[in-house]
């Protein structure tokens, strides 16, 4: 079984700030991590390996500090990394992306592509169904349990609104997991000792025989004209006595505003 | 302070505080309450490489030495020690093995023991023999092929839970300290018992047994090193573990200094957060001043043993007796630097005082260990003459 596992390296959003005058992200300092959704996918990677057999190789798109977080999934169990790392790819939106992305599964052939289902730094949720749209391949979203997997089919609960469903798919195919699915491991010490020394793959966009034209900012369809923290609403009243008091003002103060 | 760690050490030293921080704090508490032994994080000490650190890389370990132990063991302490305590006494179980054992015993026993599949258990205590270990009554009578057991060890760390124990026996009164020897008994064996678990008030989530022997045979291959070996090997096996000892002090104080420092930051008295009072700070560099001390001893043993130091008895006496009694004063101080909330069980400190007190008391008393420095002094000075 071939599990291909895409990570991203994305800032700490629990300590990033952002810069009131130019609305984005402050990103000095903070550090670095694998999207925590991606630790999942990984997780997930690694079980199905446990259980049927195989190989896993985490792939991420990004600059060449990208590495750390490779090694760091090295250091989980993963058996091989690659990083997809070139000045062209810079500044690509989900549809570059998960173009370079899918590029890099056909190179490397895949039965079961994982992903966290969204980044926490741009929270689209895209990246992984496109790529399952560049590769002409079955994808399952939301991912909360995986039920079976066999040599050509899986069988997973993919979470709902309210309660889940359970789909079955051929292989090859694609699929995108919620924090439900599982516990990531910890790295083991060994698993550190050996990452530190591996050698991390890299290519560029003739590696992966991409069309320029679909690589980058220039292959990017999606335009950012402006960032902006949207706007809080102050104005707020806090009620307070015991909770029988509270209730009986809150009525007041809502028939007051019409709302009832 | 920098202690000028290895690429490697500062890995062992991150991916213990990640599991004290990620796995051990968040259960702390629940533990202690419950005295519940924590299955859950040994396992995840296991799958971490952890248990393999000290042994050879040829039984399935990563090699390490003595430095790198007391490293993982003072950052487990610093979240509980009740944690650290049930893996470093793996750890004192296994130094028999280690250190005296055969080719075959080793074989048979260090690749579980690395990957942390069984834990052992190390029985030298008995209701009549702690600090003087020649009381001990315990006996193992050879019959054939096999030696039989018979006697009750106390307070044995890890007691029925580990797999493995190293035991200290009497095989021939008659001969003094040269009379006793030591065994590995596997847990199952016939007519080896445990007798109820103690409650104790600290340390909690650590399980302490009798280990009781009824005719228990065992076969002759499970004897360490030669009969009459069995006093050298506890006392070499108490020599390499009492580092870890005092690391375990460093831990827990530096866990106790965090608590009270960042409380000092939130609690306002008088207008000011009360860490802006000198009469607090002089307590928070004592204590801070104290614990760099114990780990500066600590560290600088550790890595005297990993030299090859024979003869290592004194110094790491002093290791233990020092970072064990800054334990104990900086964790009281921490109770009181938080005052009122330091001594409710909704802040970890109070356990935290609890759980240091066994430092000073086990793997020989303070006392004992005074005694071991003061007699290195007496024959470093005859030596001298």
């Amino acid at each position: 079984m071939n599990i291909i596992v895409c990570i991203k390296q994305v800032p700490d959003t629990a300590e990033v700030r952002i810069n009131p005058e130019t609305n984005t992200l402050i990103r000095d300092g903070v550090p670095s991590i694998i999207n925590p959704y991606d630790t999942h996918a990984l997780e997930a990677g690694l079980q199905i390996k446990e259980r049927v057999g195989g190989k896993v190789t985490v792939i991420t798109m990004g600059p060449p500090q990208a590495e750390t977080a490779l090694r760091e999934a090295l250091s989980m169990g993963a058996d091989d990394a690659l990083l997809l790392t070139d000045k062209a790819f810079a500044g690509s939106d989900t549809w570059a992306t998960s173009y370079t992305l899918a590029k890099a599964v056909e190179k490397l052939g895949a039965d079961i592509i994982l992903c966290g289902k969204q980044a926490i730094d741009g929270d689209t949720a895209q990246v992984g169904p496109e790529m399952a749209e560049f590769l002409n391949i079955p994808h399952i979203a939301y991912i909360r349990k995986i039920e079976e997997v066999k040599a050509d089919s899986i069988r997973v609960q993919r979470l709902m609104d309210e309660g889940y469903d359970i789909v079955e798919s051929s292989l090859p195919v694609l699929l995108t997991v919620v924090k439900e699915l599982n516990e990531p491991r910890l790295p083991s010490l060994k698993g550190k000792m050996a990452a530190k020394k591996a050698e991390i793959k890299k290519m560029g966009p003739a590696d992966l025989g991409a069309d320029e034209n679909n690589l980058g900012l220039k292959g990017s369809p999606t335009q950012v004209k402006n960032i902006f923290a949207p706007e809080a609403k102050k104005d707020r009243k806090m009620l307070e006595g015991t909770p029988e008091q509270q209730v009986d003002r809150l009525i007041q103060e809502l028939r007051r505003l019409k709302c009832v | 302070m920098d202690y000028f760690l290895t690429e490697e050490q500062t890995m062992i030293r991150d991916l213990a505080r990640q599991i004290a921080e990620e796995k051990v704090v968040p259960v702390r508490e629940e533990l202690d309450e419950r005295e519940e032994f924590p299955w859950e994080i040994m396992k995840v000490l296991a799958r971490s490489d952890l248990f393999g650190l000290f042994i050879p890389e040829e039984y399935g370990g990563l090699g390490k030495g003595s430095l790198e132990l007391c490293i993982a063991v003072e950052e487990l302490s610093r979240a509980c020690l009740g944690v650290s305590t049930t893996y470093a006494a793996n750890a004192l179980g296994t130094f028999p093995v280690l250190l005296f054992g055969s080719d075959e015993q080793k074989k048979k026993y260090l690749p579980d023991i690395a990957a942390g599949k069984r834990l052992v258990a190390f029985g030298l205590t008995e209701a009549n023999a702690g600090s003087d270990a020649g009381g001990i009554q315990t006996t193992a009578r050879l019959e054939g092929n096999e030696y039989v057991l018979n006697g009750t060890k106390q307070w044995i760390t890890n007691g029925g839970e580990a797999e493995i124990y190293t035991i200290i026996a009497i095989t021939d009164r008659s001969k003094g300290a040269r009379g006793a020897s030591a065994f590995i008994v596997e847990k199952g064996t016939l007519g080896f018992n445990f007798g109820k678990k103690e409650k104790k008030m600290g340390i909690r989530a650590s399980a302490t047994r009798e280990l009781i022997f009824d005719n228990c045979r065992v076969p002759k291959e499970n004897m360490i090193a030669k009969e009459g070996m069995g006093f050298i090997v506890a006392m070499k096996t108490l020599d390499n573990s009492r580092t870890g000892v005092g690391a375990q002090g460093v831990g827990v104080a530096q866990g106790a200094l965090d608590e009270a420092i960042k409380f000092a930051r939130e609690r306002h008295q008088f207008g000011h957060p009360i860490i802006s009072f000198q009469a607090i700070q002089h307590m928070l560099a004592d204590m801070a001043t104290q614990i760099e001390a114990a780990r500066s001893l600590v560290y600088s043993v550790a890595r005297y043993i990993d030299n090859g130091a024979k003869d290592i008895s004194k110094e790491s006496a002093m290791a233990k007796v020092f970072a064990t009694d800054v334990a104990m004063r900086v964790t009281i101080d921490a109770v009181q630097v938080m005052g009122g909330s330091g001594y409710m069980r909704e802040y970890p400190v109070e356990k935290m005082m609890r759980d240091a007190k066994i430092l000073q008391i086990y793997e020989g008393t303070n006392q004992i260990q005074r005694n071991v420095i003061g007699q290195a002094l007496i024959k470093e000075a005859a030596k001298r003459k």
